[in-house]
């Protein structure tokens, strides 16, 4: 069927059945939780970063919860590592959905883009980095837990 | 699929109308769905297979051509003008109120009051009753089963009003433990057991009979939830002994924007009003306003007359069938359907036995979750719902975030069965 291979195309499956970036990070300098309350979905995220105390050394995340929202959570790893936290703060979500590549409905778009919003919520703790508009409210809808 | 006699049937008539009994009550689904225009959309070529009935059903032409031809001929405001055709359209909807009445059985239409849905009707009680009659000292006692919108409100105003909130748990089989219920008698004053009849995320039948002579024992009323119940069951308020129910036309090939509550007149005449404005009124002064005679007491401003119109036309649509007839449908279908996905392997079913439950399945495949399995059904246009609906204390009880819920109307068929458990099939194989 042409629009299973576009929606659960192979590199979705890939990474969902075989999540890049996969634990948690000891001491980690960033770290933060999401969920989407509405489907369950579940994404903690750690970050590490380099001497310069900006570059994105390592990042691991663990969660659960739909092939969409853990295979981008994935993806998003891969993407940001090595990049500046100041940058990633600013990344448009466009980006990650270009890399993910499946037209996605209102519903799924926040599944796939939960990963994304976790990170930035981290980096902002950690780095005061700012939150953009559109996080914030997104903040409120998928329950950002405090780290502390 | 194998032919079944309902057990029902065969319980309450003799044995020799058991046969003309099942025989009268088998309904023609592919004669229905005539009757049902989404069913002309086609998707990939084919037709949905709209397995969500109960999150909304869908519509017959019938009923949604009695609403066209009361908004082309009879429409105006109730009991307001003097002139035709608003005296057509109070006669519409005074009529559907007694059509409802009816319907569930009711000593009289005066204790029928239309509301926003179901929701709204739980709401109406637990403000107006629970805020006048609730206090410290005093239990309100739901289940594990229910419905957010029979949870909360109850949850919100015990908060409210200092009073306990207690939930009657569920066994194994996702069936009530009644045995729960005395306890709760010696921990305060039980004033409300508020109950779903069907749960809408499992399909259990509850013995709302039982649980209301336990709420009069001990007295306290009864709320009853039937918005899952009423497509599918035949109502009957004085048999099921409860003071208050409440259903919603939408779930019944009605329209959304209407519902009902029941309740008893003694109890809502000594209850507040609860939406307040035009037509609850007796009389209106500056000092003081008195208020109107029941059921318009319970119904500020304009009503879903339409609406109303519409689910008078549900309900004969629905008696012609005969809801008998329609209860033996589901119970074909969620047997068979039970009966495929457990044969699949690595399928979790949760609730009661068939015999036991409406036609609703909640289930998991492995650990897939639910949204993905959804999604692959609905890239063959199978609609069925996941996530946690509406029972959030239920899901933890189950300890899952959510599950899968395929649910059967008058107008599902085997072959929408067979087209669920292929896709259940395509969601192992994509996700293995």
């Amino acid at each position: 069927m042409g629009e299973f291979d576009q929606l659960y195309r192979e590199v979705i499956l890939d990474h969902y059945k075989n999540p890049r970036g996969h634990g948690a990070i000891e001491n980690a300098d960033a770290h933060a939780e999401g969920q989407n309350p509405l489907c369950g979905d579940e994404v903690s995220i750690y970050v590490s970063f380099g001497d310069d105390g900006d570059t994105i050394d390592d990042v691991k995340f663990e969660g659960r919860g739909c092939a969409i929202s853990q295979a981008a959570t994935s993806m998003l790893t891969e993407m940001v590592k090595g990049r500046k936290a100041t940058e990633i703060a600013e990344l448009p979500k466009e980006e990650l959905l270009e890399e993910i590549g499946i037209p996605l409905t209102p519903v799924r778009l926040k599944c796939a883009i939960l990963g994304l919003g976790v990170l930035k919520v981290a980096l902002h703790r950690a780095k005061g980095t700012p939150l953009p508009e559109e996080w914030s409210s997104l903040a409120s809808e998928l329950e950002f837990d405090a780290d502390d | 699929m194998p032919a079944v006699t309902t057990t029902a049937h065969a319980r309450t008539a003799g044995t020799i109308e058991v046969v003309a009994v099942t025989a009268k009550a088998k309904l023609d689904a592919q004669k229905i769905r005539a009757d049902f225009p989404f069913l002309e959309e086609r998707f990939n070529g084919k037709q949905f297979a709209y397995l969500d009935s109960a999150v909304t059903s869908q519509k017959p032409r019938q009923m949604l051509d009695a609403m066209r031809a009361f908004y082309e001929h009879s429409y105006g405001n109730v009991h307001r003008g003097v002139y035709q055709l608003s005296e057509r359209a109070t006669a519409a909807f005074e009529g559907a109120r007694e059509k409802v009445r009816g319907f569930v059985n009711a000593p009289s239409h005066r204790e029928i009051v239309f509301t926003r849905q179901a929701t709204e009707a739980i709401n109406l009680v637990a403000y107006a009753w629970g805020l006048n009659n609730l206090g410290p000292g005093d239990l309100v006692v739901v289940t594990e089963l229910e419905h957010h919108s029979n949870f909360v409100p109850w949850q919100y105003i015990a908060k409210r009003t200092g009073a306990g909130f207690r939930m009657v748990p569920l066994n194994d089989n996702g069936e009530l433990e009644l045995d729960a219920l005395d306890p709760f008698a010696h921990e305060g004053n039980v004033k409300v057991v508020a109950t779903n009849l069907v749960s809408n995320a499992l399909g259990t039948i509850n013995p709302v009979d039982r649980i209301a002579q336990w709420a009069h024992e001990h007295g306290a009323i009864m709320v009853c939830d039937a918005a899952q119940a009423a497509p599918h069951i035949p109502l009957d308020v004085q048999a099921l002994g409860c003071d208050f129910l409440a259903f919603s036309a939408h779930k019944m090939c009605g329209p959304s924007g209407v519902g009902v509550l029941w309740g008893k007149a003694e109890i809502l005449e000594a209850m507040e009003p609860f939406n307040l404005g035009g037509h609850m009124i007796r009389k209106v002064r500056f000092e003081e306003t008195t208020w109107g005679e029941l059921p318009h007491k319970f119904e500020a401003g304009t009503s879903p007359i339409a609406e109303a119109v519409g689910l008078a036309a549900a309900i004969d649509y629905l008696n012609a069938i005969g809801l008998d007839a329609i209860a033996a449908h589901e119970h074909e279908l969620t047997a068979y359907a039970l009966e495929q996905l457990s044969e699949l392997g690595g399928v979790t079913l949760y609730g009661p036995p068939p015999e036991r439950r409406a036609g609703i399945i909640s289930f998991n495949v492995g650990d897939i979750h639910p949204h993905d399995v959804a999604q692959v059904l609905d890239m063959d246009g199978v609609a069925i719902r996941a996530g946690h609906h509406c029972c959030q204390p239920l899901m933890a009880k189950l300890g899952v975030a959510a599950t899968n819920r395929a649910s059967f109307y008058l107008y599902s068929i085997p072959e929408e069965v067979d087209r669920l458990v292929e896709g259940v099939k395509r969601a192992k194989q994509l996700f293995a």
